[in-house]
Parts: C-alpha cells; sequence; structure tokens
C-alpha cells in the first residue's frame, strides 16, 4: 500500500489541465499553409505519393494526405504544416486547404443534427471497428483514454458492445473482408447515432485509395458526423473534435 | 552446393540462386539445411511466371550469419508432399502457396485458407465460409469471438472450444485485415509511395518495416547508407522496442486488472513517442525513415532532450517494475499461464521474444546484424518458462537493454552528410533479401526485379505470420478466462500477418 501511494506521489499530474489548449511538443506536422509563391505545379503534384495534392487552385486535401510532410521538404517557401491539430470537422470541403488560406478548420454548425448535443452533449460512447487500419490510429484511440489525455472526464468513453454505444469510430481503409462485419456493427448500434472516421486511410482510402481489396460501399449510405485526419490521427484532434461536434450551440 | 547463400541485405542476379527439382528441393530444405537449431525457415514464397510458379525457400544460418537460398518450379495442377508433414513451421508457409496458387499438397496436416487474398487462387472462398475444426461432443461447448473484440484493437475471430472454463482447442481465423499490400509495393511506381506502404504494413512497427524496406532498397540500387543514416535507423528500431514494450506491459497489466501499472506503464510510453515527434513530427515515427536520405538529421538539442527523456523513464520504469515484479497477485495471473516449451517453439517455429521466451535463442541483432548492431555484439535475452512471466520479463529486460543501447549510441553520433550521392535505379534481374529485428522478431522482406530493373515482386513476412499458431497452442488446458492475458503478452500484428 505505501509502495503503491509512493508511486503515485512520483508520478504527479500526469494530465493535461486544459485539452482544447494544449501545445503539442516538437515539429508536429497539422494544418499546412500554402503561399501565393509560384512554383512549379506538376513537379509539386507529383511528388505526393496519395494525390492530395490538386490544382486550380493548388490545395492539398487533408483527407488524403498522410502528412508525410515530403512537399514542405521539397518547396519549403510553399508550404509549411503547422502545429495547429485542431484540424477534425463534419464538412468534407472543409479539408481541402487552398493556397493563400490561414484561416483555422472548424465544424460547420448548420450539419451538425440538432440532437447530437441533446442526446450526447454530456455523454457519448463509442464503439470503434477497425477495417484494415494500421494499429496505429487504433493506438492513439487507446491512447486518447489514457491518463495523460484522459478523455473520459468529458463523458467520452470507447465501450465493448454496440448496443451501449451511441456511434462508431472507423479505422483503416476499409477492406472487403471486414466489410460486412463493419455494417452487422453499425446496425446494431441504437439510433440516433454518428459516425466519425478516424485517420486519412479511413477518410479516403489514403495510400489503399482503389486498392484491389477495399470496399467503402459502406460510406456512401450514410451522412459522416466527422472526419479527424492524420496519419495516425493525434489524440488532442480527436477529442477535441468531438468536444467541438458535441457542445452546445446557440 | 545446390544452394546459394547470401549474407543479410545482399543483392544477387536472380539467376544465380540454384533451381532443382521438387525432390531435391524438398531434400534441401527439409533435411539437410535444418539439421540443427541454429537455422530456420525465415521466408518461404512462391513468385508466378507465366503457367508456373517458382517456389524460393530462405534458410536463415543463425552461426554462420548466413541466409541459404534454393528455389523450385512447379504448376498448380502438381500435388507435392508437403515440408509441413516434417517440420511444421512450414504450415502457414504451405498454405499461403495453397491459397495463392492453389498448389495441392497431398500431406499437409492443416491446408486450410490463410487471410483470404484478393487474388486468392480459389475466386469462389470467403473469409465467412472459413472451415472450423469441429468436435461433436454434448460435453464440450463453442465460444466465437470477433473478428471485432471488446476494446480498440484490429479484428481476427478467435474460436474455443471448451470442456467447461477449459480451453481444449483455439482456432484463429485472420484475413480481415488484408489490404493487398505486397500487390500494391509493384503496383505503385514511386519510391515515397513504396516507403508509404511500408510504414503502414503494421503502423505499431513502423520502424521495423520501414527499416527493412530501406535496406533492401538501398542493396537493389547499389547504395551504400553511411554512418548516420545507419545510425538512424538504429535508434528508431530501439526507441520502438522502448515504447511498443512498455504499451505491452501496461496492457498486461490491464488485463490482470492492475490498475496502477496499467496507468503508469501506459504513461510511461507517452514521452518515448513524444520524442519521436519532437524528432520528426510523428509520435510513431511515420515520416523518419526514408532510403538514401532523412529528412530529420540527429541534432545536439535533441541528444540532450533523450538523455533527459531517458533519465526521467528509467527512474519511474524501475520504480513500477519493482512494484509489479513483487506483486503476488499479478504473479499469479502471469506464472505457469499460456507455456510454450522450448520443444514445441522449436517445432512451431516462433521467432523473436516468441521465441526467446521458451529458451530459443533467435535474435537478427546477434546472427544477421545490419546498420549499426554489429558494434554492439548484442547477446539474446533468453527466458525459459515460456509463460506470461517470461513474456514479461522479456520485456522489462528489453526495455533496459535498449536504453543502454541508445546511450552508447548517443555518446557519438555520426555527422550527417551532406554530399550523399542520389539513389540510382534497381539493377537488372536481381534478388535481394533483408532481415530486421522489430520489436515483434524477426521481420522479412525479399524483393525481385524485372529485366529492366523494375520491382515485380515483393514478399513482406512479419514475425506475427510465425507465432499466431503459438497463441492458439499456449492457451490449450488453460482457464478462458486467462485467454485475454496470454493474447495481450503475445501481441501479435492482425495487419502484418493480414497484408
Amino acid at each position: 500500500m505505501l509502495n503503491n501511494l509512493k508511486i503515485l506521489f512520483h508520478q504527479g499530474k500526469q494530465y493535461i489541465p486544459d485539452i482544447t489548449r494544449a501545445q503539442v511538443p516538437g515539429i508536429f506536422r497539422g494544418r499546412p499553409v500554402i503561399s501565393n509563391e509560384p512554383v512549379d505545379e506538376n513537379e509539386l503534384m507529383d511528388l505526393c505519393p496519395t494525390n492530395a495534392i490538386l490544382s486550380g487552385p493548388l490545395a492539398i486535401d487533408l483527407g488524403k494526405c498522410i502528412f508525410c510532410g515530403e512537399c514542405a521538404f521539397a518547396f519549403p517557401g510553399k508550404i509549411k504544416f503547422t502545429t495547429d491539430y485542431k484540424i477534425a470537422t463534419n464538412e468534407r470541403r472543409q479539408l481541402i486547404i487552398p493556397e493563400g488560406q490561414g484561416q483555422p478548420i472548424e465544424l460547420n454548425p448548420m450539419l451538425i443534427r440538432k440532437e447530437i448535443h441533446q442526446y450526447f452533449g454530456g455523454s457519448l460512447k463509442l464503439r470503434q471497428v477497425s477495417a484494415g487500419g494500421d494499429n496505429s490510429c487504433e493506438l492513439e484511440l487507446n491512447a486518447c483514454s489514457n491518463v495523460n489525455f484522459d478523455m473520459g472526464r468529458f463523458g467520452i468513453d470507447f465501450v465493448a458492445s454496440p448496443r451501449h454505444a451511441d456511434g462508431i469510430v472507423i479505422t483503416g481503409p476499409i477492406t472487403k473482408n471486414m466489410a460486412l462485419p463493419l455494417q452487422i456493427c453499425y446496425d446494431a448500434i441504437p439510433q440516433p447515432k454518428i459516425i466519425i472516421l478516424a485517420g486519412t486511410d479511413a477518410i479516403s482510402g489514403g495510400i489503399f485509395e482503389g486498392g484491389p481489396a477495399i470496399d467503402r460501399s459502406f460510406l456512401s449510405k450514410y451522412i459522416i458526423d466527422l472526419y479527424v485526419p492524420g496519419n495516425p490521427i493525434h489524440p488532442l484532434t480527436f477529442i477535441n473534435g468531438v468536444l467541438d461536434l458535441i457542445k452546445k450551440r446557440h | 552446393m545446390n544452394y546459394i547463400s547470401v549474407r543479410n541485405n545482399q543483392t544477387i542476379p536472380l539467376s544465380s540462386i540454384p533451381e532443382m527439382d521438387y525432390p531435391a528441393f524438398f531434400e534441401l530444405n527439409v533435411f539437410t539445411l535444418l539439421k540443427s537449431n541454429t537455422s530456420h525457415c525465415v521466408n518461404y514464397f512462391g513468385s508466378p511466371q507465366p503457367g508456373q510458379i517458382r517456389l524460393t525457400c530462405c534458410i536463415g544460418d543463425d552461426d554462420l550469419g548466413l541466409i541459404h537460398l534454393s528455389s523450385c518450379v512447379v504448376t498448380a495442377q502438381q500435388v507435392l508432399p508437403s515440408f509441413s508433414k516434417h517440420h511444421l513451421a512450414y504450415e502457414k508457409f504451405e498454405r499461403e502457396l495453397h491459397e495463392n496458387f492453389g498448389i495441392a499438397y497431398a500431406d499437409h496436416p492443416w491446408l486450410k485458407p490463410v487471410r483470404f487474398p484478393f487474388n486468392a487462387f480459389d475466386k469462389n472462398s470467403s473469409i465467412a465460409g472459413y472451415p472450423f475444426f469441429k468436435i461433436d461432443s454434448e460435453e464440450l461447448h463453442e465460444v466465437g469471438v470477433g473478428p471485432i473484440h471488446a476494446g480498440i484493437i484490429e479484428p481476427g475471430h478467435f474460436r474455443f472450444i471448451c470442456n467447461g472454463e477449459q480451453i481444449l482447442h483455439l482456432e484463429i481465423q485472420l484475413g480481415y485485415q488484408h489490404r493487398g499490400i505486397e500487390a500494391l509495393f509493384v503496383e505503385k511506381k514511386k519510391l515515397l509511395q513504396r516507403i508509404t506502404l511500408a510504414e503502414s504494413i503494421s503502423g505499431d512497427a513502423v520502424a521495423g518495416h520501414t527499416v527493412a524496406f530501406v535496406n533492401l532498397w538501398e542493396s537493389l540500387c547499389g547504395f551504400q547508407a553511411d554512418k548516420h543514416l545507419q545510425w538512424s535507423r538504429t535508434l528508431a528500431l530501439e526507441l520502438e522496442r522502448i515504447a511498443i514494450c512498455t504499451g505491452g506491459l501496461s496492457g498486461m497489466c490491464t488485463d490482470v486488472a492492475y490498475q496502477l501499472g496499467s496507468a503508469v506503464f501506459g504513461r510511461l510510453r507517452t514521452p518515448i513517442i513524444n520524442f519521436f515527434q519532437t524528432w520528426c513530427g510523428n509520435r510513431l515515427a511515420k515520416g523518419l525513415i526514408r532510403a538514401g536520405k532523412t529528412n530529420f538529421p540527429f541534432t545536439p538539442a535533441l541528444k540532450a532532450g533523450l538523455n533527459n527523456v531517458l533519465n526521467d523513464f528509467e527512474k519511474d520504469f524501475e520504480e513500477i517494475c519493482e512494484e509489479l515484479f513483487s506483486l503476488s497477485s499479478a504473479l499469479a495471473r502471469f506464472e505457469k499461464t499460456g507455456v510454450i516449451t522450448q520443444q514445441l517453439a522449436t517445432t512451431l517455429g516462433t521467432v523473436g521474444m516468441c521465441a526467446r521466451m521458451s529458451g530459443v535463442s533467435r535474435d537478427i541483432r546477434s546472427s544477421h546484424p545490419h546498420d549499426l548492431y554489429w558494434a554492439f555484439d548484442h547477446q539474446p535475452i533468453i527466458k525459459h518458462h515460456g509463460d506470461v512471466y517470461s513474456r514479461a520479463q522479456i520485456r522489462k529486460e528489453e526495455i533496459r537493454k535498449s536504453i543502454r543501447y541508445i546511450r552508447k549510441l548517443l555518446e557519438e553520433i555520426p555527422a550527417e552528410r551532406n554530399d550523399r550521392s542520389s539513389l540510382s535505379s534497381p539493377g537488372a534481374g536481381s534478388f535481394t533479401i533483408s532481415l530486421v529485428e522489430g520489436w515483434r522478431g524477426e521481420i522479412c522482406h525479399c524483393a525481385i526485379t524485372g529485366d529492366n530493373g523494375e520491382l515485380i515482386y515483393y514478399k513482406i513476412k512479419d514475425p506475427s505470420f510465425h507465432n499466431w499458431l503459438a497463441l492458439a497452442m499456449a492457451v490449450r488446458n488453460n482457464e478462458i478466462s486467462d485467454f485475454p492475458i496470454s493474447n495481450k503478452s503475445f501481441d501479435l500484428s492482425y495487419c502484418g500477418h493480414d497484408l
């Protein structure tokens, strides 16, 4: 018992007090900023492994970007990744960052269903399904509930049974072999329910987009409530995105 | 001599791998090369040729630090005697050959699907129709778990046959994570795309698989990595080992309901992966390792930071380890649970931690060293009981050893080079094999190039490919309530297996 207390004392306070204003250490690659500097656009677009750089106007699609940062190394005057980790949104269009735009990414309140705050504002239970995820987003979703990020303090938890869940968090590009189990799991969640896509692979397929073992037809049937980009997602991106989705709006 | 011996990461002309008829190939790889325990199959695969299949077998010889390669051309219609009948360690490899190419084996003990790939030979096979082993008895019952499990974990199906609370038999069905990654390696032409794929093979072993790929690719292109690159890769591998093994200890505490251990080990992982972020902008080291270059040269400021991280880590890590490893309520759950004996480990051909926990010395860092492992004269950490406790102890000691290695690495950081030549194209008609000791164990990548130097075949083997069967065997005669702790202590990869 004494030993346990000693360990607790040595650990001190580990949680991040204000999760909405936490700073990420180091050189995190979050929301990019693209300058208006003229560059060889074809060369820039050809560089990207996942065709996330679009032209007319030049833009980066964070739903496809795997945040490798190679474009920023090759064109440092053109592209910079900031440490802004608040890149989750409920509108797919907002993930496309055109050149010259420096505003933060936000949720579109018009697209949030009224019942989301009413039902889930104080408590949101989520069922996670990995559908071809590489276990990196899964590790980070687990980290959301560790003593550092402690998402449970906001009433947001992952639960074992879809019957106890208010929504589903999908990771991975959705493999053919997981298409049916994913559907069964979703169907088992009672209404109203939300869908969150966590990670670039889930949002667009990432490097697996159009691959022969992928079946993304599930996604075309439903409205997506939250897109959380990242490769993998950062716990702060996920928690802040979900808090934004369920908060009270006037 | 009817085989060719190569070193880890050596490129040879494809045509120099001796080709023989199946009886000679069988004799060589089943009897001649596997005479001693220090040799085992590191990879065995088929590559398609017009109307035929070329089988290539790679036997790692730990005494000599060599890999013995041999090959044989067969057709799908042939019925062949199986290697598995004599060496069970081949069973998964032959099942894969059967599933991908339709090769029929006359006497394979367990010729079942592996992962239901998109390009399976039998187009009618579907993951919903897996042929589970059954026992008809009124006393026994079945428990099916998955593919979706209770926590945030990858999918796979576990089918138990139980007598009351006791597990008689467990069958593990995988394949849900199959993304067709080997085919994509060939299909995607840009180097950066292939590195991205390597980083996605298993997101908890990013350093392991990416180092395997870049070492292989540089060898194919005739590029000799300089000291700074090798140094960074070695550091990344050891940091990954610390991070994931610490997380593993946290998970094991969770599964025996030891909340303090779960919380403390869980949070101890944070500064290590945050150091990856400080170094390369990503907590799991995606973006860090590149072929022929690095975007993140190691600086003196990083060195000071890492020293501080390790000093703080070590204090708290030792304190919680002392508590956990003397806590009778935890040890009662760890000891004699999920046992793999040395004999069984040898029969199954386990690798990595799963081999070393059972007294089988198998560690690429000492037998086929790459990058800067030459300098360490690494002695594998060996345990003998093969139970959950051995797996916990191995993690603790691996972490300590990795910290020692990192401190040694930090003593002398080779200068970053500004005069690196750029990577050329891979040579034509070549074969390269790359072995890396990731935190889970032996990762093996093989590549074959065509007449114009283009990649025509890529083969990945995650250590989990060897070890999943060991988990199924380990839980026999255990109580089913001990399954979670056994599973977590093996900590095998689903996506690394399914590819």
